[in-house]
């Protein structure tokens, strides 16, 4: 009985360890793959010039319309997320707001969260057709902070929650007003959290293909209006890994690599700094 | 909670009656209009899913009108150009890919959870979760990138060969489709994106079984596997299925990895090794030309309608059931 026992639990226990290598193992294949078939074939060309003619039949140009667009496109969207998710996570843990209520509101951004980002797309190509609007940056930037918009939410959130209820107190009763309290205490006292949340939405936004796939089109310009369409990262590699030619699919594989330096880097920068950049925090 | 709430309310309303100063007073306006554009952001941000069934349903009217539900959900022909539009390839396109997705997912990540949760230490576990995090965060195309690089040439060159000497009997691995392009391959890099989903929720479930029912059980002589067996995933069940329905949904609604590697040929897969077109595919395939087309752009945001609403589904019900598990 007892060797069946141990025999079931370093069974069970091998299977685990197993499983949670092949987790990790995967993590280190994606990085692997994308690294070794994207480092050879990037270049500082690729990063400073735009395409030029004939660039998609492997002549000379680079990516840099889509790495600059997906700066525009992530950071606008960033900004507009900001500007909307503040104040609603600052409501929802600050101000009395009923339980039913909060519960709603929680449970709807949960939804937006799991929202596939084709449906996104789907949705911003109608409306804008509907508004009259063409692909462009601005459609973009709207859709993106949509998708962008529960993460940081959740994020900030979380942030909020953590600060000590006497710091609230001892604003309130200095006679400071709740609006006051939110913006000019715990907004400060928070920044590291609330910085973190944005880089996480930061890092979605700029990684997602599928909405901005007819929200903000594809171009080989340089980024210049909000009215005009943009190249982004991720269509980028999409649309040059579709082509028969191995050279620009090499190119592909580089700009993944960019992409995935970016989005990890704004990652690993994040974790960082929810450990330092303290420099108003009271604890 | 309740009694601040009053208390601040009181305040205000004090504030509002007996104060003297006039900057005081503007103050206090100036956090009632605050107040309320918070609430009212709040909400037009809480009703934007429904706005979106809406928007969809609305633009789909057009082929719900003419052509019949059942027809639309089970018929095969797809043909938008004699106005014939069956989703049936589509969705079992979907439903295989998420299938096989979830059956490679689902027993190496709770394998992975249990172990981080139950057999770690905390060291280990801190070094292990940034990494799980960090997988969440690979952006879909670089998935994409991934598969058509590592797994599509491994299933052509290894998996295939092997199925045909050992599975060739059964007809879910017959290989008619050489390339490696196909339900295998959507659903391996599928697998590996709900990966940190699946762990991430199931963890954090198997963490809150109270330690008290862990010790009644080891101190009765229960093993480490039997009490996580028999004790503590079966309390943490309700929260395990939910993570899985949450992997599920989104597994369901990824586009574009699939489609860089699921084939895209509409049929209705037999093995899984054919290729696949899922509903996800449809839609960013298609969008552009849809114009042209008449009906064609209704059919393509009915089928982002049914998208939605299998993924709200899922959603809802997951979160739910998290929801109740946290407050208990």
């Amino acid at each position: 009985m007892l060797i069946k026992q141990k025999l079931e639990e370093s069974f069970f226990k091998i299977l685990m360890v197993i499983s949670t290598i092949f987790v990790l193992g995967s993590l280190l294949l994606i990085l692997g793959t994308v690294l070794w078939r994207g480092l050879p074939a990037l270049d500082l060309a690729m990063l400073t010039q735009a395409p030029q003619g004939g660039y998609y039949l492997g002549k000379e140009g680079g990516i840099l319309n889509a790495i600059l667009g997906s700066l525009c496109l992530a950071g606008g969207a960033t900004i507009v997320a900001v500007i909307l998710s503040l104040p609603i996570a600052l409501y929802l843990q600050l101000y009395p707001v009923p339980h039913f209520t909060k519960n709603w509101i929680r449970l709807s951004l949960d939804i937006l969260w799991g929202t596939p980002s084709i449906v996104y797309g789907a949705i911003g190509f109608t409306l804008m057709i509907y508004l009259g609007m063409r692909a462009s940056l601005l459609g973009g930037i709207i859709v993106l902070s949509l998708l962008e918009l529960p993460i940081m939410v959740r994020g900030m959130e979380e942030a909020v929650s953590m600060v000590p209820k006497a710091l609230l107190e001892s604003s309130y009763s200095l006679g400071a007003t709740r609006f006051e309290t939110a913006f000019k205490v715990v907004v400060r006292q928070t920044l590291p959290g609330l910085i973190t949340a944005i880089l996480l939405a930061f890092g979605r936004g700029i990684g997602d293909a599928a909405s901005v796939l007819f929200t903000a089109g594809y171009t080989d310009n340089l980024p210049t209006s909000l009215l005009r369409p943009v190249a982004s990262l991720p269509l980028a590699v999409f649309f040059q890994l579709g082509t028969p030619f191995p050279a620009v699919q090499d190119r592909a594989y580089a700009a993944a690599l960019v992409l995935i330096v970016l989005v990890l880097g704004l990652s690993i920068t994040s974790r960082l700094l929810s450990t330092r950049f303290t420099k108003n925090i009271i604890r | 909670m309740n009694e601040k709430s009053k208390f601040l309310k009181n305040r205000e309303k004090l504030s509002r009656h007996h104060t003297k100063s006039f900057s005081k007073l503007s103050r206090d306006r100036k956090d009632l209009a605050a107040h309320k554009a918070m609430r009212a952001l709040a909400i037009c941000v809480s009703i934007l899913v429904p706005v979106f069934i809406l928007v969809l349903f609305l633009r789909a009217r057009p082929i719900l009108a003419t052509h019949n539900i059942s027809t639309l959900l089970f018929s095969t022909t797809w043909r938008p150009n004699q106005g014939s539009f069956g989703f049936f390839p589509f969705i079992m396109g979907t439903l295989w890919v998420t299938m096989v997705a979830m059956i490679i997912s689902v027993p190496l990540s709770l394998l992975t959870a249990i172990y981080l949760a139950e057999y770690t230490r905390p060291k280990v576990r801190a070094f292990i979760m940034p990494l799980i995090d960090l997988l969440a965060g690979i952006p879909s195309v670089v998935y994409g990138i991934w598969g058509v690089l590592t797994v599509v040439p491994f299933i052509q060159k290894v998996v295939m060969p092997s199925a045909d000497r050992w599975l060739g009997f059964s007809p879910l691995f017959q290989t008619s489709n050489p390339t490696g392009y196909g339900v295998l391959a959507g659903g391996i890099v599928l697998a590996v994106m709900v990966f940190p989903i699946i762990i991430a929720v199931s963890e954090e479930v198997i963490r809150t079984v109270p330690l008290g029912l862990r010790e009644a059980s080891w101190s009765v002589g229960a093993s480490r596997w039997q009490t996580i067996r028999r004790i503590v995933l079966r309390r943490a069940f309700p929260g395990v299925i939910a993570a899985v329905m949450l992997g599920f949904s989104r597994a369901f609604g990824e586009t574009m990895a699939v489609l860089m590697v699921v084939g895209n040929v509409v049929q209705i897969p037999h093995s899984i090794f054919d290729a696949a077109y899922p509903l996800t595919a449809l839609i960013a395939n298609n969008y552009g030309e849809m114009m042209s087309i008449p009906l064609y752009d209704a059919a393509l945001l009915g089928a982002a309608l049914i998208l939605l609403l299998v993924v709200l589904t899922f959603n809802i019900g997951s979160r739910l059931v998290l929801a109740r598990i946290s407050y208990s």
